[in-house]
């Protein structure tokens, strides 16, 4: 964080943090089912840390609620994400962190797809199939350096 | 150091002195290492050290004489004999201490000399052969029990003897390195003495620095060191000043390289005395500082268990004070500190911050001239890419310490501006990242301006003077919403750090110049749609209101008017709560603007119709805002005055129908906020006991007695009556005692004898029947008996929450009724709340006798009643409760009787859940009445009392009792456990966790919830036994987090999550039992047990994973 070691976007651009979820009276009702949807998604992965800056992916406006898209019928989830700068080094381990912060919380009927929101990176396609790739995400997370760092932007700060 | 020569050996005769260098000469070689140190060893002249001790001994006898010339009489007058036996007995002591190394022997040999057995001399006589001896052991275990007599009966030496030990000692020093511990023992007792003759203290340390290596003794001769250096800058502080630098260069070499935490702590309170009492550090400060600098940042753990208890907050704090002592020090520690802060490691950069700050409210503004540049290009990294809150708060302290020592300079003409420089330099790395107000670093810069700005008053002034321009006018350029946020929440805190100018007279504040611009800004930004922009811009108003004299009266009736219109107009929820906040600090500063304003207003609005306004919802809410707003402007009386009328209106109205019940209750939390908020004044007292508590009592009565119709209106309602309570009762407890006692003998004579004389509006029949439970004119209306018969809680409020002291007319035979109708009336909140206002009394009711009577007497009937299979037992068990409860929290011996009661209850067909239920009222504070707030007795602690008096018969209930009664045991105990102070649980845990573990079993949801509930703050810091039954709880809690109860599977989930934060070595065996367990819950069909299980899966994957826990 300080002395030699030099951010990418030292300055980015910052967005304000949606509120808390509203309670309604259906969501405290035990006889009303409540369905998965986009929001509940979105707050999954809106507190996940960004791996250069002390803040989040929703400050940082890198996930979004409207490029968030669920079935919970069809038991399908879908990210758009979108990296501060096309260069960004960082997106694929974004990526990976959404896909793992995914995977573990939500039940395993549901097909996860992370990708990046079309036309915001120089390796858009490379890091897609990366993230698309079964094999390569388990293999990923067998590296246990590239673990610490996922699990670091799943930590929940407490501040 | 000056060279050691015979002046360390000052008193005695010259032939001792050179005796004494040539010792030095013989012996200093002995404590040097290997062969040499055997082959000396051998040679040591023993005639020498015997000369010494002759000569010891000569001195020693000479000063006994005179000193001691009282005692040695004594002992010849006890005759030869006596002399003989006492002799014989040292001699053997001795001996059994030298020789036969029983160390209980020195106990014995200090308790003769203080009892005048024998005397020091006689004991260094008796000594003499193992003094003497050739054995280095032998010598030392001789100066051993010397040192620890010395110890022990210090208080009766004379000075005489002091010198002459002491010149022992110090001759003891250059001995042989196994009787160093024992002289430097025997030293450490001598510096205690206030018989310690002049330049003794000088002497004694010349030789001690020169003859010890003190970094190669063992710790606690090292101690013994310190310890004599402490105390005798404590009492020889003039003669240790005498030394010069010398002493300091002594203590400098003494603590160097020390490291065990205990001796550290000593030195560096000696080395913080050596610099507060002002020692001559002469050429030795960057010593000095060297010396104890090295051990910046205190890096330490203190083991498991230790028994020393130092701590590393302790060890920072003392060095802290050290490296901030002196101005002195200032160009070695500014660039230490900037390193630490440079490093990469958290806790160095915090105690570099927090080291900087301490010493920055001592240094001036020269001894930081040359570090400024490098000072503040640290602080400014630490804030602008910061990775944790403590280190950016620690470095924005440490910002405004250096801001303020630089505020301290003193502006003359030919000196240059330091403060100005400074602030130029900030301002230009900072100014630029307010004109990009969405960009991340803009926030960070504006942290840095505020610490600045709030430094001192003239930073105020330059900060202000170059930033709030340029902000305001970039305010009205932008356009984007979130950008003129960002600004507003800017100006807000820079507004906020403002400091006043220290004299009023002549100047106006830093603000003044800005004030058009800056009110500007936050009236535009409130006429504003945007809710969010209206938040900032309250919150930048109450900020100028609270700057002393910034806002004019015209700006006041401005701001009242849009707030206002903002209370009236606006639908959003958050922006509501901050008008009406907003409102509140105004209205404190200036009421007169919102009496003649905001009030009429909103009276005009709350009344108007209604039918108008587009929606009925829409002006239920607005009524709502109003409410609450009325109540928030009401701190000042004249606020007061304006603003309750309007609340009593609202509820004359209600009694027609014109508001609803909701808006009815309110209007009375209102009252009661204004009652808790307002000052206790006389005019406030009577506001409310004489005009709002019987407008009150009046409105209720009436909507009581109103016969026509069979609902009544809404101020009949239980919720009314239960918010009228609280008004009644806050006015009685914190309002003018005198009045209130009035109110109460008032309410009296209205229950018992029907007098509404005091009432306004009065078109009452006379002889009203409150407390009758049976009216007999009613008695074909039992519909309508329950509303005269509930109004018995206003009673409770006017006389239970009486401060004590304040007497209640007529108590006894207001009990009798209150406790014929609370067992009686048949309307269960009547009935409850005689019951409650019985209790209320009681708990107040002087000790003594009549109490006691009253008590049994109660008893007797309540059991009368349990016993038989009447209609009546839920009442008579509603007052066993309460009057348990009232005993209960003033530990009267009487209350065991009622709770035992409750207790065997549990086994009672109809009674035990309602039984179980009562320990939690038991245990909790009830709003209304037995709290602190009515001022009832309330002992302390009583809860753990009630818990350890009783947890035994629950667990012998418990095991007698039949199964289908357990539940009710299980209850029981969890309500009791529930309400424990987290301390207590924690230490009670391991005779109950089997219980409670079995409580989780139990098919009762609300057994399992309230279990729950208890075991989730014990999780959280875990007693071993816990530990050990970790296989019992996690399988219990698991099991749970399928319940079909919503409530019971989210418990459940936080308590797993809450193991996850146990060691990881005890819950790694559980990680992937727990991760299949609460794979389900992830597809739980309620939203929020599936966030509890999100949260719970996530940090149990964290367990053990790199990067996790």
């Amino acid at each position: 964080m300080s002395g030699g070691s030099q951010l990418e976007n030292a300055n980015p651009v910052i967005f304000q943090r949606s509120g808390e979820r509203q309670l309604t009276a259906a969501d405290e009702d035990e006889d009303v089912h409540d369905p998965i949807d986009d929001r509940e998604i979105f707050d999954l992965i809106r507190s996940i840390s960004d791996p250069e800056h002390p803040l989040s992916l929703e400050e940082l406006n890198v996930v979004e609620q409207v490029r968030v898209q669920v079935n919970d019928a069809e038991s399908t989830v879908s990210v758009e994400f979108t990296p501060t700068i096309p260069h960004c080094s960082m997106a694929t381990l974004i990526g990976l962190s959404i896909k793992v912060k995914l995977l573990r919380s939500l039940p395993n009927r549901f097909k996860i797809d992370v990708h990046i929101t079309p036309g915001t990176h120089a390796s858009e396609a490379a890091v897609n199939k990366q993230l698309a790739d079964k094999e390569r995400v388990a293999a990923a997370l067998e590296n246990s350096s590239l673990l610490e760092v996922v699990n670091q932007c799943l930590t929940t700060r407490s501040v | 150091m000056s060279s050691g020569d015979n002046k360390a050996v000052k008193s005695g005769s010259g032939g001792r002195a050179s005796l004494g260098a040539e010792c030095r000469t013989v012996s200093r070689p002995s404590r040097a290492p290997g062969l040499l140190f055997f082959k000396r060893l051998g040679k040591t002249p023993h005639f020498l050290l015997l000369l010494v001790e002759k000569v010891f001994r000569n001195e020693l006898r000479q000063a006994n004489f005179s000193a001691h010339a009282q005692t040695t009489r004594q002992c010849q007058q006890r005759g030869g004999s006596a002399m003989a036996a006492d002799g014989a007995l040292l001699l053997s002591l001795v001996e059994e201490f030298v020789s036969g190394l029983q160390d209980s022997k020195a106990k014995d040999a200090a308790k003769g000399v203080k009892d005048g057995a024998f005397t020091v001399l006689q004991l260094v006589e008796a000594l003499g052969p193992s003094l003497t001896s050739s054995q280095p052991q032998t010598r030392a275990r001789g100066v051993q029990l010397l040192s620890e007599v010395l110890q022990d009966g210090r208080a009766e030496l004379s000075q005489k003897e002091v010198e002459v030990l002491m010149a022992f000692y110090q001759n003891r020093l250059k001995d042989h390195h196994v009787t160093t511990p024992p002289v430097l023992r025997g030293l450490l007792a001598l510096t205690k003495c206030a018989a310690l003759p002049p330049g003794s203290a000088v002497s004694m340390l010349r030789s001690l620095f020169q003859d010890v290596h003190v970094q190669s003794l063992m710790l606690a001769e090292r101690a013994c060191v310190y310890n004599m250096l402490t105390n005798l800058m404590e009492t020889r502080e003039a003669e240790l000043k005498s030394l010069g630098a010398d002493f300091v260069f002594g203590f400098v070499q003494s603590m160097d390289g020390e490291r065990d935490p205990r001796n550290l702590l000593l030195a560096f309170r000696i080395a913080r005395n050596l610099i507060v009492q002002g020692y001559d550090l002469g050429k030795f400060a960057e010593e000095l500082f060297e010396v104890t600098s090295c051990y910046f940042p205190i890096d330490f753990t203190p083991p498991p268990n230790d028994p020393h208890g130092i701590t590393k907050e302790e060890l920072v704090q003392a060095l802290r004070a050290v490296l901030t002592g002196t101005p002195k020090f200032a160009e070695f520690l500014f660039p230490l500190l900037i390193e630490k802060l440079d490093s990469e490691v958290q806790s160095a950069k915090l105690d570099a911050l927090q080291t900087l700050n301490a010493c920055l409210s001592r240094f001036e503004h020269k001894d930081t001239a040359e570090f400024l540049q490098g000072l503040w290009s640290s602080l400014r990294r630490e804030v602008f890419q910061t990775s944790s809150e403590k280190i950016e708060s620690a470095a924005l302290a440490a910002l405004a310490a250096l801001t303020s020592c630089l505020s301290r300079s003193v502006l003359s003409s030919e000196s240059e501006d330091v403060l100005g420089r400074f602030l130029e330099v900030v301002l230009r790395d900072c100014e630029h990242h307010l004109r990009e107000p969405d960009l991340k670093l803009v926030w960070p810069a504006a942290k840095l301006l505020q610490a600045c700005c709030g430094a001192s008053y003239r930073a105020s002034r330059v900060i202000t003077a170059a930033v709030l321009p340029s902000l305001t006018e970039q305010y009205n350029g932008k356009t984007q919403c979130s950008q003129r946020r960002t600004l507003l929440e800017v100006l807000q805190r820079l507004v906020q750090s403002v400091k006043s100018s220290p004299s009023t007279e002549d100047d106006d504040g830093a603000l003044s110049a800005h004030r058009a611009d800056l009110c500007g800004v936050a009236f535009s930004a409130l006429s504003e749609s945007d809710g969010s922009l209206q938040i900032a811009a309250t919150a930048l108003l109450a900020s100028l209101a609270q700057q002393t004299g910034l806002l004019l009266e015209s700006d006041v009736q401005l701001a009242a008017d849009h707030l206002t219109r903002l209370l009236l107009t606006e639908d959003d929820g958050r922006v509501s709560v901050a008008v009406v906040e907003c409102a509140g600090v105004l209205a404190e500063l200036h009421p007169a603007a919102f009496v003649t304003r905001l009030i009429p207003r909103l009276k005009e609005e709350m009344f108007s119709d209604g039918r108008e306004a587009p929606q009925q919802h829409s002006h239920h809410a607005l009524r709502r805002r109003c409410l609450s707003a009325l109540a928030a402007v009401s701190t000042q009386p004249s606020v007061v005055q304006a603003s309750t009328p309007v609340l009593l209106e609202v509820l004359k109205s209600a009694l027609t129908g014109g508001f609803s019940l909701e808006e009815a209750v309110l209007a009375c939390r209102s009252l009661q906020r204004i009652a808790e908020r307002v000052q206790d004044t006389e005019e406030a007292g009577t506001c409310f006991h004489d005009v709002i508590i019987p407008r009150l009592l009046s409105l209720v009565l009436k909507a009581a007695l109103q016969e026509e119709g069979s609902s009544g209106g809404p101020l009949v309602q239980e919720d009314f009556l239960s918010a009228v309570v609280p008004v009644i009762s806050t006015s009685c407890s914190r309002l003018q005692p005198t009045l209130a006692a009035r109110t109460a003998s008032r309410a009296i004579s209205l229950f018992l004898d029907g007098d509404v004389s005091f009432l306004p509006e009065n078109s009452f029949p006379s002889h009203l029947q409150l407390l009758q439970v049976e009216d007999p004119r009613l008695q074909k209306q039992p519909e309508v008996s329950w509303r005269r018969s509930q109004l018995v809680c206003l009673l409770m409020g006017c006389v239970c929450s009486l401060p004590r002291g304040v007497e209640v007319p007529r108590t006894e035979e207001l009990l009798s009724r209150l406790e014929e109708m609370s067992c009686t009336c048949r309307h269960p909140p009547s009935y409850t709340a005689a019951a409650k206002c019985f209790a209320g009394l009681v708990n107040k009711s002087p000790e003594g006798d009549a109490l006691d009577g009253l008590i049994q007497r109660t008893r007797r009937r309540i059991c009368g009643e349990l016993d038989s299979s009447s209609p009546l037992r839920m009442q008579a068990f509603t007052l066993l409760v309460w009057v348990a409860k009232a005993l209960l929290l003033r530990y009267h011996p009487l209350s065991a009787a009622l709770t035992d009661q409750l207790f065997s209850l549990l086994d009672d067909a109809d009674l035990g859940a309602p039984a179980a239920d009562a320990f939690l009222l038991l245990m909790s504070d009830s709003p209304d009445v037995l709290n602190r707030g009515c001022h009832a007795d309330v002992r302390l602690m009583y809860r753990q009392r009630f818990f350890s008096e009783n947890s035994a018969k629950l667990v012998q209930g418990f095991n007698a009792a039949p199964q289908e009664k357990k539940p009710n045991y299980l209850k029981a105990l969890s309500n009791i456990v529930n309400k424990l102070p987290k301390q207590v649980q924690v230490a009670e845990l391991p005779a109950l966790l089997s219980l409670l573990l079995e409580a989780l079993t139990c098919p009762d949801q609300g057994v399992q919830l309230s279990t729950l509930s208890c075991l989730e703050p014990v999780i959280a810091s875990p007693p071993p036994v816990l530990l050990q039954q970790l296989e019992a709880v996690v399988g219990r809690l698991l099991a749970l987090v399928c319940s079909p109860a919503m409530e019971v599977r989210m418990s459940s989930l936080r308590c797993v999550r809450a193991l996850s934060l146990l060691p990881t070595h005890q819950v790694l065996p559980f990680r992937a039992r727990v991760l299949r367990a609460l794979a389900p819950p992830l597809d739980d069909r309620k939203r929020l047990v599936r966030r509890e299980a999100v949260q719970a899966r996530g940090e149990w994957f964290l367990i053990g994973s790199p990067g996790g826990r």
